[in-house]
């Protein structure tokens, strides 16, 4: 079920009318329900993988939490009868059998993933090199389909087990209660990866019908549409001849599917989170924001903490500071700080740290050579702006510049050009035509053809430029307008007739400019393919 | 204070409810230029009920049967409902409703629709199924009809099919909005322009010629709705040479009517009888349809055989009937002048083909 299909917005409809109907004791069940059927129409074969996640996150968790009070009550009944020796003993042995249930969880839960999202990648490289090196046989691919959200499920579900494993919260004993925080619908799509100690109270409580928070959360979804309808898939037209066909669009072109594709994206992955937490407010659950104006950023690493902000914090969570601070690791920055210096020995640990956080990173989006890529663009220019902090210091002593609106307009516009091209990896088919194409914006010089009518010939017409320059011009505005606060807020103050002119303009904008139906070719959201 | 926050927000639900609907009427193809076919179903709800005979079928009824002709010759009242590629589900729907205004003498199907057996276009169903009034057979009509693509909800509100017309609306959009010009003669649609047949294609081999469940299914259904209606059902195939008319569709056909007691007339077998000449006067694009010319021809002639066969009342000395039928009369005659100008002036049909050739 597309979130844009009538489908789905009919399940919505008839979801918050019976959720608000039945008794609020009902609700967590209704939503489960809801979720299995959202799933099941996905696909009814994957049913299995999200319930085997669900299964074996409840059996370890638990098992993990029992032995925590296995340790607790022989540790108090115990009390003064152990050698402290004794006691470390025991406490390492309870460890162990915790941290097999953990590893067991996570090497079935990430095993699946792997082999369901990585092993044709593995085995194309293996048949690479196997012919590489002269081999007349190759191995054949597995035919495996992906099944709905399995890398946002399987990350928040894991996220959930190495919490309990470190104690910060008991495991929940209700399996369907955890079946619903594994399978919460609205997040399946494209996430956000939300924490069970976040998720978790505002999803089972009980939920009375709140007018504002309905009514807030449907103009989410509105807003949510509006940007996924009218702009991203109005847009994919153009992105898709532009990519599609690198040969012929090179130089100008490029950048302008850059530029677009950067566009699309935006508004396609924000569009989505728009309608997950809509969806989420309306039913009265509270989900984290995913987003924080991310294209208002001054440099890659403000980017980075306000795009896809769950899954930017799920890799610190539960990779860079397990890494950090993993013995090896430890042991390895105390040489480093020996051998070269304090300064150098101090950054080398961390470097390495977000190498392997940006490889997964990129791998997490996707299994090919271009996410890769992605990530190590990502983690090259993060690394390169760390290594040049004491030129950007030097500068900014010797030019007061860093308030003026002039500077901070550049610095926003460098990070949306710089994040822009590393995305290009995202898009086009391979690493090698991704540089080609990046390379001829420098080399081919065809910019005088923008101005002759060939961009009418993308697939998009004039009136489709300027509805996109239009929406451009509303987000824009939009984004200015939360910087001192929340825009439904304000909009609430507003007398009657401005806020239903402004409501109903835009469902009429997203029923009448909206590109589906016939003669459109409706997508999924980009960020479901990850 | 609480009812007047309750007024004012019902009138602003019915504010959006008013722009919709208006919106709606703006983008939806008006059909009055170029593809005019997409107002034939719906120019009958603007008739007076009361025909004698309704045909129904796909263009081989709407392009090839005058009822004019039938009612000058013999004062039969019919009337065409039949609309481009009009499969015979859509037939059947269009029957079933039909009743529901009128209950004819004779109904009479154009049996060329029995060789499709599934949905086949979007473009082609919402010729005929945008035109229906919203009623429980439409709704079935729907059902019946939708491709896989399709979705039941942009047929009951049309808008979400038609919203992306924004762009290229023209002036025609905004002056038929609410009211149309008749276009047909009693859901006949008339070219007096005339294109003979030059060369017939060679028909293909067919992998199958029986024709499909699912038609023959619709056409039992189809006898059993004119049964129970004692209404009498007729099949015809019209006397047009493309798409070809196989022997073997023909031959189950025939045996079909026999079982069922039907009487079927093929018009290809009658051409000489019935004077129609696709090589020099009869057709207006070589033989696909007939023109004025031709169709008046059939219409003469099968007439004869309806009122012969179920001995249909002669209503021309009716006052009641001769008023309204007068005034279709001169329609139709001003109309075969104009466009017989039209061709004078232009050298073609410039009123159908939208100011192109």
């Amino acid at each position: 079920m597309l979130f844009t299909s009538y489908e789905f917005i009919a399940f919505l409809l008839i979801l918050f009318l019976v959720y608000y109907l039945i008794p609020k004791r009902f609700q967590w069940m209704l939503l489960l329900a809801a979720n299995y059927i959202f799933y099941f129409f996905s696909g009814p074969k994957f049913l299995i993988y999200i319930l085997t996640t669900t299964v074996s996150a409840y059996i370890a968790g638990n098992r993990i939490h029992s032995l925590h009070e296995e340790q607790a009550a022989y540790l108090a009944e115990n009390k003064g009868r152990l050698s402290r020796e004794d006691r470390k003993e025991y406490k390492a042995a309870i460890k162990s059998r915790q941290w097999k249930w953990l590893l067991y969880c996570l090497l079935l839960n990430f095993g699946i993933l792997a082999v369901i999202k990585y092993a044709n990648f593995g085995i194309a490289n293996v048949n690479y090199l196997l012919q590489a090196f002269g081999s007349g046989s190759q191995i054949s691919f597995l035919k495996l389909a992906l099944p709905m959200g399995i890398s946002f499920y399987t990350f928040q579900t894991m996220g959930y087990m190495i919490d309990v494993y470190r104690g910060k919260y008991p495991p929940e004993k209700n399996i369907f209660k955890l079946a619903l925080f594994v399978s919460f619908f609205p997040q399946l799509v494209q996430g956000p990866i939300s924490r069970f100690d976040d998720l978790s109270e505002t999803l089972y409580k009980e939920h009375d019908f709140d007018y504002r928070n309905v009514s807030f959360g449907l103009q989410r979804i509105l807003w949510g549409f509006f940007k996924k309808v009218v702009l991203a898939d109005r847009m994919l037209v153009a992105v898709k001849t532009l990519i599609q066909d690198p040969e012929t669009y090179q130089g100008a072109f490029a950048l302008v599917g850059m530029l677009f594709y950067a566009f699309q994206l935006y508004a396609d992955f924000t569009g989505g989170i728009d309608i997950t937490i809509g969806i989420g407010q309306v039913l009265g659950i509270k989900l984290k924001e995913n987003f924080n104006r991310p294209y208002f950023s001054k440099n890659i690493t403000e980017y980075w903490r306000r795009w896809h902000i769950s899954l930017g914090s799920w890799f610190r969570e539960y990779l860079f500071y397990p890494i950090s601070v993993w013995k090896p690791m430890l042991n390895f920055t105390k040489w480093c700080r020996k051998t070269l210096g304090e300064a150098i020995g101090r950054r080398i640990p961390i470097y390495i740290s977000s190498i392997v956080v940006w490889a997964a990173t990129g791998i997490w989006h996707g299994a090919s050579w271009n996410f890769f890529m992605w990530g190590m663009a990502n983690c090259f220019v993060i690394i390169l702006s760390q290594e040049l902090q004491p030129f950007y210091t030097w500068f900014h002593n010797k030019f007061d510049v860093k308030h003026k609106f002039g500077f901070r307009l550049f610095q926003v516009v460098r990070t949306v050009l710089l994040m822009s091209s590393i995305r290009m990896f995202d898009c086009y088919v391979d690493v090698p035509t991704t540089f080609r194409a990046f390379w001829s914006m420098f080399t081919v010089f065809n910019y005088h053809e923008l101005f002759n009518g060939s961009l009418l010939n993308l697939g998009l017409s004039l009136a489709d430029y300027l509805v996109l320059l239009m929406g451009l011009v509303v987000l824009v505005t939009v984004s200015l307008i939360q910087r001192t606060g929340s825009v439904r807020a304000k909009l609430a103050a507003k007398p009657h007739m401005v806020r239903y002119a402004l409501y109903y303009g835009m469902i009429i904008v997203i029923i009448v400019l909206g590109a589906y139906g016939v003669g459109y070719d409706s997508s999924q959201f980009i960020y479901n393919q990850f | 204070m609480t009812h007047k926050r309750t007024l004012l927000k019902l009138t602003t639900i019915c504010c959006l409810i008013l722009t919709l609907f208006l919106l709606q009427k703006l983008l939806m193809p008006k059909y009055v230029t170029a593809i005019v076919e997409g107002s034939l179903i719906e120019e009958y709800y603007q008739e007076n009920a009361g025909h004698d005979v309704i045909f129904i079928g796909d263009c081989e009824v709407y392009g090839n049967i005058s009822p004019v002709t039938l009612w000058e010759k013999y004062g039969i009242t019919s009337y065409i409902r039949g609309s481009a590629q009009q499969l015979i589900w859509q037939s059947y729907y269009l029957m079933e409703e039909t009743l529901k205004y009128e209950k004819p003498k004779v109904f009479v199907f154009n049996v060329l629709a029995m060789k499709y057996n599934e949905p086949q276009k979007e473009e082609y169903n919402r010729l005929t199924l945008d035109g229906m009034r919203l009623s429980m057979s439409k709704i079935r009509a729907i059902r019946a009809s939708m491709t896989e693509d399709e979705h039941m909800i942009e047929y009951l509100f049309p808008l979400l099919r038609y919203h992306s017309r924004w762009s290229e609306l023209t002036h025609e959009d905004f002056k038929y909005m609410f009211k149309k010009d008749k276009i047909f003669h009693n859901g006949y649609y008339m070219r007096v322009d005339v294109k003979p047949v030059t060369s017939i294609p060679t028909p293909r081999k067919l992998p199958d010629y029986n024709l499909g469940e699912n038609a023959w299914h619709y056409l039992d259904k189809m006898v059993e709705l004119a049964e129970e209606n004692d209404i009498e059902l007729v099949l015809m195939k019209a006397p047009t040479i493309y798409p070809h008319w196989y022997d073997e569709w023909d031959a189950q056909i025939k045996e079909y009517a026999e079982e069922h007691d039907l009487l079927y007339i093929n018009f290809l077998e009658r051409m000489d009888e019935m004077g129609i000449d696709l090589y020099t006067t009869d057709t207006y694009d070589s033989g696909l349809h007939l023109n004025l010319s031709g169709a008046e021809k059939l219409s003469a002639y099968f007439g004869n055989i309806l009122k012969e066969k179920f001995d249909l009342e002669d209503h021309r000395q009716d006052e009641k009937y001769r008023l309204i039928w007068q005034d279709k009369v001169d329609f139709y005659y001003q109309m075969a002048e104009n466009q017989h100008n039209e061709i004078e002036k232009y050298g073609y049909l410039r009123s159908i083909a939208g100011g192109n050739q």
